[in-house]
């Protein structure tokens, strides 16, 4: 062994015995054992990883040239696209990356869905995921407000306006939010402060705390079998794999695959055609002029449909609550004995199809203008919506489930 | 032509959507073409003469203009700066937003800098094609795509005057009203139909250019990026994950 190698390796030793570095990387990567038999759903965990990173690192240059000022904010992001050198592309990275965020993980909680990942022993995993979900989205709201465009000032005028429904201290609460009777250079200012450093801080430690009760409990797998219940002589599970090398490597190929799909959003369809990038929000916000038509970006549009779809305010800022947190209680609405959908009977096939369904009218009628029509169509699919979660408890108590095999199918 | 014109305009107030939310027309075809230089400097040329006194381009620097479309710094300063000398600066007017409110009464001239983002090619095609004579507006003009509008029809030395064909419509309680069916031109311009297309293709197509300069480029760049990624480093990636997957079973 020449010297340099072997000096490395002292390197090495001494950080192990002041820090657990070999500790760590075998616990979270050599010797973490996970199921040989996942598919193309657990592609998006590590995916939502990779998008974090490119937020958090083109943010940071973002940030070098935005002015978060309303005097300011709306040239700074032309100046951005203009003058600063490639920050065309730093900028359609972050926008295009906000809505690949949501493809990724509205695809990730769907893979929990359809494989019951969510049930014990993970529900706390869940519980962190849905947290994580939850500043997610915050942050997005924030973010939307920093371009200064019409779309921009409008939709952040018309969700902070919901806090007005609350009982008794909603107007005051929504003063306190906008730290001003309007949206202004004041909200601007303290969303920008939000967006760039509090909700980023969250995001990171919540998804630190996803990933150590991952470890902590194993992975599921399309089959819903744990893995553990089947040990070698060395307690390694007979159906798992060390997570490094053969998932990094197999995640390197999902990770490409979805770079290329990237990169002909940010290089040939930055705007997607107005959903990405709102063609309004190339218009300067202007506090005097009301657009004629206030939609939020595609991922909220589902739950700005159930939102509308109540006649009464408050109801309908409840409803549109409800439908965002009642994921919570996926792990204890679940009664079936099986996991994975491989092996559950037709009801909850059934019922999981009915809201995919839901889920994706609602998202699209969110986009459309509210005639009666689609206010009823709204209406209609919002119940099936909530029935799904509502109902769960008995349709999966007594489903036709299959019987689950004792090992991983391949 | 003149009928072509007419049957155009025609054509689009009868069509399915003409009556659609918002009661704009269905937009005619910009087909511009962002690769086509001397289109866009004929477009340049254009959006000085008869935009820039009005409406500003304030985040478009006139040099960035002169290398992209591959004109030099005299033919810049003589041909297409009016207001400054420096290649660096801006394409900022010297109107004031108070005076502008005065002359426009209240609407101030939008800047244009990324106007072609919000509004789409085709509206301001379509908006550039149907201005017509209204004597109940300030500047004696209206428009089919943006109704009452406050801009007077500065391109009307190039395209003339054209003037609505109404058509009555009668309603099922008797009264009749008069609706706009097409417009057919009145006094000819100093360019003939084609002409006008085409001037107002360049100008629409510069404002394309202007809106994303880097439009062109970006389109090459991710070209390569993805052939790197798909050509590259895919196979590599994936035979790689082929070797170590081998000994799973």
């Amino acid at each position: 062994m020449n010297t340099l190698v072997k000096s490395l390796y002292g390197l090495r030793d001494w950080v192990d015995s002041r820090y657990p570095l070999m500790k760590t990387w075998n616990e979270h990567l050599a010797k973490y054992y996970a199921p040989k038999n996942f598919n193309f759903w657990y592609f998006f965990g590590g995916l939502a990883l990779l998008v974090l990173v490119i937020q958090i690192v083109t943010g940071i240059w973002l940030t070098m040239n935005y002015k978060p000022s309303a005097d300011m904010a709306f040239a700074s992001v032309e100046y951005i696209m203009r003058d600063v050198d490639w920050g065309w592309l730093i900028r359609y990275m972050h926008s295009s990356g906000a809505s690949f965020f949501f493809i990724v993980v509205y695809l990730h909680m769907y893979r929990a869905m359809l494989y019951g990942s969510y049930k014990k022993p993970r529900e706390l995993l869940w519980i962190f995921g849905m947290l994580i979900y939850l500043t997610l989205m915050a942050e997005a709201f924030f973010g939307y407000l920093l371009p200064w465009g019409q779309m921009s000032y409008w939709g952040a005028q018309v969700i902070i306006s919901l806090f007005g429904a609350i009982p008794f201290i909603g107007d005051e609460l929504a003063l306190f939010i906008r730290g001003d009777f309007v949206v202004s250079d004041v909200t601007l200012n303290r969303f920008f402060s939000f967006h760039v450093i509090a909700i980023p801080l969250v995001i990171c430690g919540l998804v630190a705390a996803h990933i150590i009760s991952l470890h902590e409990v194993g992975s599921n797998n399309p089959d819903g079998v744990e893995i553990k219940a089947n040990k070698d002589a060395n307690g390694v599970p007979l159906d798992g794999i060390p997570f490094h090398p053969y998932y990094t490597v197999k995640d390197m190929v999902g990770a490409v695959v979805f770079l290329i799909l990237f990169c002909a959003v940010v290089f040939f369809a930055p705007e997607m055609g107005g959903y990405f990038l709102e063609h309004a929000n190339f218009v300067p916000a202007d506090p005097l002029k009301t657009p004629e038509h206030i939609a939020p970006v595609w991922y909220f549009t589902p739950f700005y449909a159930i939102l509308r779809a109540i006649p009464d305010k408050l109801g309908g800022v409840v409803a549109m609550g409800l439908s965002t947190t009642i994921f919570f209680l996926l792990p204890w609405l679940d009664r079936s004995p099986v996991k994975s959908i491989r092996y559950r009977g037709w009801k909850y096939r059934s019922w999981l199809a009915a809201f995919t369904v839901s889920f994706i009218a609602l998202g699209w009628l969110g986009m459309q203008v509210a005639t009666p029509a689609y206010t009823w169509l709204a209406r209609f699919f919002s119940v099936v919506y909530f029935l799904f979660f509502l109902l769960m408890p008995f349709y999966t108590s007594n489903d036709n489930d299959k019987p689950v095999p004792e090992r991983v199918t391949s | 032509m003149m009928l072509r014109n007419f049957l155009l305009v025609t054509g689009l107030l009868f069509s399915a959507s003409a009556m659609s939310a918002g009661g704009g027309i269905e937009l005619m075809h910009a087909d511009t073409n962002l690769s086509d230089k001397s289109s866009l400097q004929r477009g340049a040329r254009t959006f000085v003469n008869y935009c820039l006194s009005c409406h500003s381009a304030a985040y478009m620097r006139y040099n960035r203009i002169g290398a992209d479309l591959d004109i030099g710094d005299d033919v810049l300063k003589s041909n297409l700066m009016f207001g400054t000398d420096k290649t660096g600066n801006t394409m900022t007017i010297a109107m004031q937003k108070n005076a502008a409110e005065q002359y426009f009464g209240g609407a101030v001239p939008p800047d244009l800098s990324v106007t072609a983002r919000s509004r789409g090619l085709d509206w301001l095609y379509t908006y550039l094609m149907t201005f017509y004579r209204d004597s109940k507006r300030p500047f004696g003009v209206n428009n089919l795509a943006f109704k009452d509008v406050g801009m007077p029809h500065v391109l009307w030395e190039l395209q003339g005057w054209q003037r609505p064909v109404y058509e009555e419509e009668q309603h099922e309680d008797g009264s009749v009203t008069k609706k706009i069916v097409g417009l057919e031109m009145e006094t000819k311009g100093s360019q003939s139909e084609k002409e006008y297309e085409r001037t107002v293709r360049d100008l629409v197509n510069f404002m394309d250019y202007i809106a994303e300069p880097i439009k062109l480029k970006r389109q090459k760049v991710g070209f390569w990026a993805i052939f790197y990624l798909l050509i590259i480093l895919l196979p590599i990636v994936y035979l790689l994950k082929k070797e170590y997957w081998k000994d799973v079973h």
